[in-house]
């Protein structure tokens, strides 16, 4: 066994496989690949590769149930590559466990981006009383952000949702999650909270708020934290 | 319009309508009694079955010239109340009576028809034309990026020894512009038809005008314009409920237009406006504006200015035009006073001011 990072390649479009293969090689990822759902899943039972790039568009199962599936067992991260736009279909992958998404037609540049920060997320899960991304560094324990060490003023809500955002680097988190985890059940339509906290949190956190460089909007699905690479 | 209406009408309908007029003349022509003479009555049903081949089928008409003659001969040739005729030129008159309703009746059906085909034939060449304009654009739309991509790929694959490093790297460039040209022109051939099929229906949600218009002009100024765009819009601009994907669609389409279509050094400015319950975002620009007799044309279907100089499917407009109505709102587009054109797009819907309330 080498002991690069493996990537699960699951998709039935020649290709975008060997599109894929290329790029992932090319930057020192060992690339496994599946043309079906079924292959897919035999593959990742055999050996759990670091990541998964997976196609909602299989030709004998929908990559929805792919997800569902490999998520009774496997924890490491995975990506949906997808030609379906529609938003119900991505806040349903993410909801079954998806960690990003792309739509079709993509930049590599792009690609290999969410493949690091989603391998990164995966790091994080240790729990730490600290995280620093960027500029930016949070004390979990004493409550605290910092924009280049100077502590920035945030309200409990927009300190809860700031919290949440930086625990899941890298990964978008959908508006009901977000509304949920922050302000409640209850609260899973009430978009307009969360609109407002994150433009209070960008005024905040941001260098230029029009052009937010660390929480990054996901058109009509959520919110995404990124730290400056 | 009336022989729109009218032909829409069941053959039954016709019949019973037939009828009714020529008993209603007739009626009135008995209780008029001795005062109009049974040969002007005989006229007068004449003119009622030409009206009625103005706008009826064929059968209606022989049936209403055959009934008319029979009620003429019936209650106003003498002896009335049967159909025996007196005279002979009374035979005479009502048989002349019958060919000529027949004949004048067959012939303004057969006039309908010639006419009816010609309008079909006018149609058709409508048609044929507009498919036509949407070919020739859409073929060299849709070509010329493909071109460009086969082109380029077969120059890197077989002169790769005769390719300079910088040679090299410009084909890729081009490759990439030409796939993303490519992929904008699908994008608009499947908006069309999502919204051609009417199965597009809006997502309402609370939007951040200021986040989606500075996240537009982020997205078109990834491709180096030579244009300036400069953003008029307050920070404490109130959040408003529409389809935020519809909305960026629209913005992009109008702001690409202008990209497209203005010389460098163009500036463009955008405003937005919200009042109670509708928004309005104004894009406007110093260029040349539109010209005065096309400025109502453009946002039709496949419509391209007669004068243009650039490529384009004359989808882009439309689609703006399409999603603004899918959100029940209007796109309106003007030439400023002092040169240039003004897209103003209004969007009902509600406003929330939430935004500017501190919280906890």
């Amino acid at each position: 066994m080498s002991n690069r990072t493996s990537i699960l390649v699951i998709d039935d479009e020649i290709q975008i496989r060997k599109l894929l293969a290329i790029t992932l090689e090319s930057n020192d990822y060992e690339v496994i690949q599946a043309m079906t759902a079924r292959e897919g899943l035999i593959l990742s039972a055999n050996h759990p590769p670091d990541l998964i790039l997976l196609d909602l568009g299989l030709p004998d199962e929908s990559g929805h149930e792919v997800l569902q599936k490999l998520r009774e067992w496997y924890t490491g991260p995975v990506i949906i590559l997808s030609v379906i736009q529609s938003e119900e279909d991505i806040i349903k992958a993410l909801d079954n466990g998806a960690n990003d998404y792309l739509v079709k037609p993509f930049r590599t540049g792009e690609l290999l981006a969410r493949i690091r920060s989603a391998l990164r997320g995966k790091l994080n899960e240790q729990l730490t009383s600290t995280l620093t991304a960027g500029e930016i560094s949070i004390d979990f324990s004493a409550r605290t952000v910092k924009k280049n060490n100077l502590v920035l003023k945030l309200t409990s809500t927009e300190y809860t949702l700031f919290s949440l955002l930086i625990k899941n680097e890298g990964k978008v988190l959908t508006h009901h999650h977000l509304l949920k985890e922050v302000w409640g059940p209850g609260y899973i339509n009430q978009s307009q909270y969360l609109r407002v906290f994150i433009a209070q949190l960008r005024k905040k956190i941001e260098d230029d708020p029009n052009h937010p460089a660390y929480i990054l909007t996901e058109s009509g699905v959520g919110y995404r934290f990124v730290g400056n690479e | 319009m009336i022989n729109l209406y009218i032909n829409r009408l069941s053959k039954g309908k016709q019949l019973f309508l037939g009828t009714l007029l020529i008993c209603f003349t007739s009626g009135i022509c008995k209780l008029l009694g001795g005062a109009v003479d049974y040969k002007i009555v005989g006229f007068i049903l004449l003119v009622n079955v030409s009206l009625i081949a103005a706008v009826f089928d064929i059968l209606p008409v022989l049936y209403a010239a055959s009934i008319s003659a029979l009620i003429w001969d019936f209650f106003f040739i003498p002896p009335f109340y049967t159909f025996q005729v007196g005279t002979a030129d009374d035979t005479i008159l009502l048989l002349t009576y019958f060919v000529i309703a027949i004949v004048s009746g067959v012939l303004t059906y057969k006039i309908r028809q010639i006419e009816k085909i010609a309008r079909q034939k006018e149609e058709k060449a409508n048609t044929v034309k507009l498919y036509n304009t949407l070919f020739n654009s859409l073929s060299h739309e849709l070509r010329t990026p493909i071109a460009t991509i086969i082109g380029a790929t077969d120059n890197l694959q077989n002169q790769d020894q005769k390719l300079s490093i910088s040679q090299r790297n410009e084909l890729i460039a081009e490759i990439s512009k030409a796939s993303f040209r490519l992929n904008q022109q699908v994008e608009n051939l499947l908006s069309m038809s999502r919204l051609e099929t009417g199965i597009i229906q809006p997502k309402k949600d609370w939007c951040d005008i200021n986040e989606i218009v500075y996240h537009m002009i982020d997205v078109i100024e990834e491709s180096d314009i030579t244009q300036k765009i400069t953003i008029n819009i307050e920070q404490s601009f109130p959040l408003f409920k529409t389809d935020k994907g519809m909305l960026e669609q629209i913005l992009y389409n109008i702001l690409q237009n202008a990209i497209v279509h203005t010389a460098s050094d163009t500036a463009i400015d955008i405003y937005a406006k919200c009042y109670t319950d509708i928004l309005e975002i104004t894009i406007e620009d110093n260029g040349e504006g539109f010209p005065d007799d096309e400025i109502l044309l453009v946002f039709n279907k496949f419509y391209r200015l007669q004068q243009s100089k650039t490529g384009g499917t004359g989808l882009g407009l439309s689609i703006v035009k399409g999603f603004a109505e899918a959100l029940s709102g209007k796109v309106m587009l003007e030439n400023r006073s002092t040169g240039g054109a003004r897209f103003t797009i209004q969007i009902p819907g509600e406003s929330s001011y939430l935004k500017n309330l501190k919280n906890e």
